[in-house]
């Protein structure tokens, strides 16, 4: 076992873990931050991703020890009040079905839009390429991230329509 | 009054009796508070000055806030929104002034299984008439405070208005009176007409939504409990294999690691308690490390030379072999096919799928003073509490399981073995919670599959292009077992063909047989079990058939939907839905340029009537993209949450292109050989259609639900679009196996 005091979400944190222990059980089972998901333990589904100084990576795939004091950034760190424009989006359009995904699509969504505030789809589908989603909304996905890019531009006000489908309408027979 | 037992249904007049008297609610009280915010405040307080319960599913407060109770499992499909919103749309309330909390596994609450997409269709009535007695007593409550008749009271937005004199309470100010008034007998309380919903069919956001995007625990594996230990359970490779011995003293001493022993457990069946060791440790890490040291030796039993490739040629075998049983007979095929015009032949396959629910398997338990309590991301608790009971032989008040949300559930969650096994090992524990996690590899190797098939078909078509003969030998799996009714050991077919699978009793001359092949591998119900392959099988060929007769395939299945010989199939819903997504997708697969298509497909389960269109663009290099996909259902007369109705059926579309595309698992040597994502593909977003178009067909018929019926038309739409596009026919799962080049 070793010491480590890790930066997490703009805390000082310390624990007492083995150096192999992977990110992801330090904040899940000593940190009690269990937003970060465990979904495959071989870095292939992404319900682990966090920000490691502001990068996001596979916290199942991360060796306690390399992580130093660089900045980790957990979903639960992502915005203080939980309203990050991605969060807004995410509700707005009813994205989650089981919702299990959901933290780290988010986390992957948070570092493109960093780099990209307005990406197309091609940039959609290449970064979020790592993000399984076993409810598979990624076309909900697809629209949250550029809602969320539109919040983030100082569109507050409601979607253009309601559904990120337009086109649904109930026929009545 | 006494609580009905869970071993008797309660029927569903009873349970709105029961459910319809005030003071009636938890018969269970909690013993461990889990860690973390999240769980803790889904037990609501009452509120000071007392509260309305008319029912175990609303609770009004003084505060006017109205707690709503979610009693089934949520799995990702979105019943803890839309249940309660059919309450709070009989009861006239605001939506913003709802608190929906988790129940308990709990007899006040009737059957909270989540299955066969029953959920919906089960409840739609009684909670309806919930809401209804309800509203219904609040404002008598009003009218007797006011001394006016309830007839000159409405109910509206949490309050009763007397309109004539401009007079209003809210619900929170009725609380006191409203608890002391008699219940009425639900078939005389009044329902709202339809026509004056407002909330019903309106997009709304599913109710845990703000806790999903800010990573509050919520999740079976999110459950921390005070001094809780964490362990690991390692079965053999090949299905009922038992433990000869293992290395436990090695184990025990590693760090981190409190207790390292085998539980015996029973080889069958394949859904209890199987042999294993269990690894427990101080944290899921210490555990998953000291596994990786552990080494067991297994009896591996009689079916450890068991391979895909072997029950391949098998089925080859038995396709030429006269069948074993014959399923749905009408006609004479030979006389059909003497009459037809051009006969053909094709051989449909389909390996065995993992469910692959995101959130592993895993379940917490404790076992203190001879009583268990569990905390189980479950889509059927019941069964989860009764196994437990029968396993140690403790009565059921022994046994309390709280439900969590699942990550996923596709009917992986119906089976209990996961229950069970950390029952078992919180039993040895005797005190501690334990939280069991099952890795990526447990649960790929050890699911309860989605069964392989073969199907050997026969069509006939006449000059005209009509069907003259269908013959259909399904060569399938069986496990010997006593079946549902005892009796002597026989082997069971794991996947049957149905009297009325459809074109079954659509046709002159049909024929469907069913032949079997021993195996002992676990399976169980996944998404839409047996139509997720009947319909690829059945959609496809009928393609084929059109294609042979020289006929649009549209056209063709109106035919086919219009020469109904007799059974349950309602041809009527059906035909409204084809004809509609028809319309919508704005069908002309002959206006497509070729490397482009459109197919067609349309099949019935779980009480949907589903009918669809797929686009697709194949590059010559054999890529397929999914340009558009277009859906109609038919699931009743009301959408419940027309947001949740939607996700449901895209998320439908975009995993039956996964599943058809790229998911097979093969055995070797009795073992499974994919374990994880990097060997078995999902689809992830690049292979997401461009656009998918939902649209619902009310009809005047009960409302059904949508997990699951919106799956099995996908596989074969996308393959007669690919046909439609490149001229080549794909009949096995998983389509990635086809060479799909054309130049």
């Amino acid at each position: 076992m070793s010491k480590y005091t890790l930066n997490v979400n703009g805390q000082s944190r310390s624990v007492d873990v083995a150096p192999d222990t992977p990110l992801l059980w330090v904040l899940r089972d000593h940190l009690d931050l269990v937003g970060t998901k465990f979904g495959c333990g071989v870095g292939q589904c992404g319900a682990c991703s966090v920000h490691i100084n502001g990068v996001s990576m596979r916290a199942c795939m991360t060796a306690i020890s390399t992580v130093g004091r660089k900045q980790i950034t957990t979903i639960e760190g992502l915005d203080a009040a939980h309203s990050h424009p991605l969060q807004q989006a995410w509700c707005e359009l009813d994205v989650p079905q089981c919702g299990y995904c959901q933290a780290g699509q988010i986390m992957t969504a948070a570092a493109l839009l960093k780099d990209n505030p307005e990406p197309s789809d091609e940039d959609i589908d290449g970064a979020m390429a790592n993000n399984l989603c076993r409810c598979a909304t990624y076309l909900r996905i697809r629209a949250g991230i550029k809602r969320a890019a539109e919040i983030a531009k100082g569109g507050t006000g409601a979607s253009a329509s309601a559904s990120p489908l337009a086109t649904n309408k109930e026929a009545v027979k | 009054m006494s609580a009905p037992t869970l071993s008797t249904p309660i029927a569903r007049r009873d349970f709105l009796k029961f459910s319809g008297v005030a003071g009636g609610g938890l018969v269970l009280g909690v013993y461990l508070r889990p860690v973390g915010s999240a769980f803790a405040a889904d037990v609501a307080k009452p509120t000071a000055g007392g509260e309305f319960k008319p029912n175990a599913f609303i609770r009004i407060g003084t505060d006017n806030v109205v707690t709503l109770v979610s009693k089934q499992p949520e799995i990702g499909q979105g019943i803890k929104t839309s249940l309660p919103m059919i309450i709070a749309e009989q009861l006239e309330v605001n939506w913003k002034d709802v608190v929906i909390v988790q129940g308990d596994l709990d007899a006040a609450y009737g059957g909270q299984s989540a299955g066969g997409s029953r959920s919906t269709p089960n409840n739609y009535e009684a909670f309806n008439k919930l809401g209804a007695t309800a509203r219904t007593m609040l404002v008598e409550a009003a009218a007797q405070t006011w001394g006016v008749p309830a007839s000159e009271c409405n109910a509206m937005g949490t309050a009763v208005h007397h309109a004539a004199s401009k007079r209003t309470l809210k619900y929170g100010e009725l609380v006191a009176k409203a608890a002391t008034l008699p219940v009425p007998d639900a078939a005389a309380v009044k329902l709202k007409d339809p026509k004056d919903y407002k909330l019903l069919g309106t997009r709304i956001s599913g109710v845990d939504n703000p806790k999903i995007v800010s990573g509050k625990g919520l999740f079976g594996i999110d459950i921390k409990l005070p001094g809780m230990v964490y362990a690991i359970y390692e079965k053999c490779p090949v299905f009922g294999g038992k433990v000869v011995s293992a290395n436990l003293d090695t184990i025990k001493a590693l760090p981190g690691v409190k207790d390292a022993f085998v539980i015996e457990g029973a080889p069958a069946p394949l859904s209890g308690l199987m042999p294993g060791v269990a690894i427990v440790a101080d944290s899921t890490w210490a555990a998953f490390s000291a596994r990786k040291q552990l080494k067991v030796v297994w009896d591996e039993g009689k079916f450890a030379n068991d391979s895909w490739d072997a029950f391949t040629a098998k089925a080859t075998e038995l396709s030429k072999k006269p069948a074993g049983a014959t399923i749905h007979k009408d006609g004479d095929v030979a006389a059909g096919f003497a009459s037809a015009a051009k006969t053909i032949e094709a051989s449909y396959s389909y390996p065995f799928i993992s469910h692959t629910s995101i959130e592993p398997q895993n379940c917490t338990a404790a076992f203190k003073d001879g009583a268990f309590e569990i905390w189980a991301p479950s889509q059927n608790p019941a069964a989860g509490q009764t196994a437990v009971m029968n396993q140690f032989s403790v009565p059921k008040e022994k046994v309390l399981v709280h439900l969590t949300r699942s990550g996923g559930g596709f009917g992986r969650r119906l089976s209990t073995d996961y229950v069970v096994e950390v029952a078992a090992i919180a039993h040895k524990l005797n005190g501690a919670p334990v939280k069991l996690t099952w890795s990526r590899e447990d649960d790929m190797r050890h699911d309860q599959y989605r069964p392989g098939g073969f199907h050997y078909l026969k069509g006939g078509v006449d000059a005209a292009g009509k069907i003259v003969a269908w013959q259909n030998h399904f060569v399938t799996f069986g496990r010997m077992g006593t079946g549902r009714g005892g009796g002597a050991p026989s082997l069971q077919a794991v996947s049957g063909l149905d009297v009325e699978q459809f074109p079954a009793k659509f046709l002159t001359n049909y024929l469907g047989e069913q032949s079997m092949i021993e195996c002992n591998i676990p399976t169980g119900p996944w998404r839409a079990p047996n139509n997720n392959v009947f319909s690829f099988v059945m959609q496809s060929f009928i393609d084929e058939l059109a294609h042979a007769g020289g006929r649009d395939p549209l056209e063709l299945r109106l035919e086919l939907l219009s020469q109904k010989l007799g059974g349950n199939y309602n041809a009527e819903r059906m035909s409204g839905v084809v004809k509609l997504v028809a319309e919508k997708a704005d069908w002309n697969p002959k206006k497509f340029p070729r490397g482009k298509g459109q197919g067609i497909a349309f099949h019935f389960s779980h009480a949907g009537y589903i009918a669809q269109v797929a686009e697709v663009t194949v590059s010559k290099e054999g890529q397929v993209k999914v340009d558009r996909f277009v859906c109609a259902c038919d699931v009743g007369s009301q959408i419940v949450n027309l947001s949740g109705a939607e996700n449901q059926v895209e998320g439908s579309i975009v995993d039956g292109i996964g599943t058809a595309m790229f998911q097979e698992l093969n055995l070797e040597r009795g073992r499974m050989v994919q374990g994880n994502f990097d060997n078995y593909p999902m689809i992830r977003m690049p292979d997401a259609p461009t656009k998918i178009e939902v649209h619902f067909l009310k009809t005047n018929n009960t409302p059904t639900g949508l997990g699951e019926p919106a799956i099995p038309p996908v596989a074969p739409a996308l393959a007669n679009a690919i046909f439609a596009a490149t001229g080549k026919r794909v009949r096995d799962f998983p389509f990635s196996r086809t060479d799909l080049r054309w130049s």
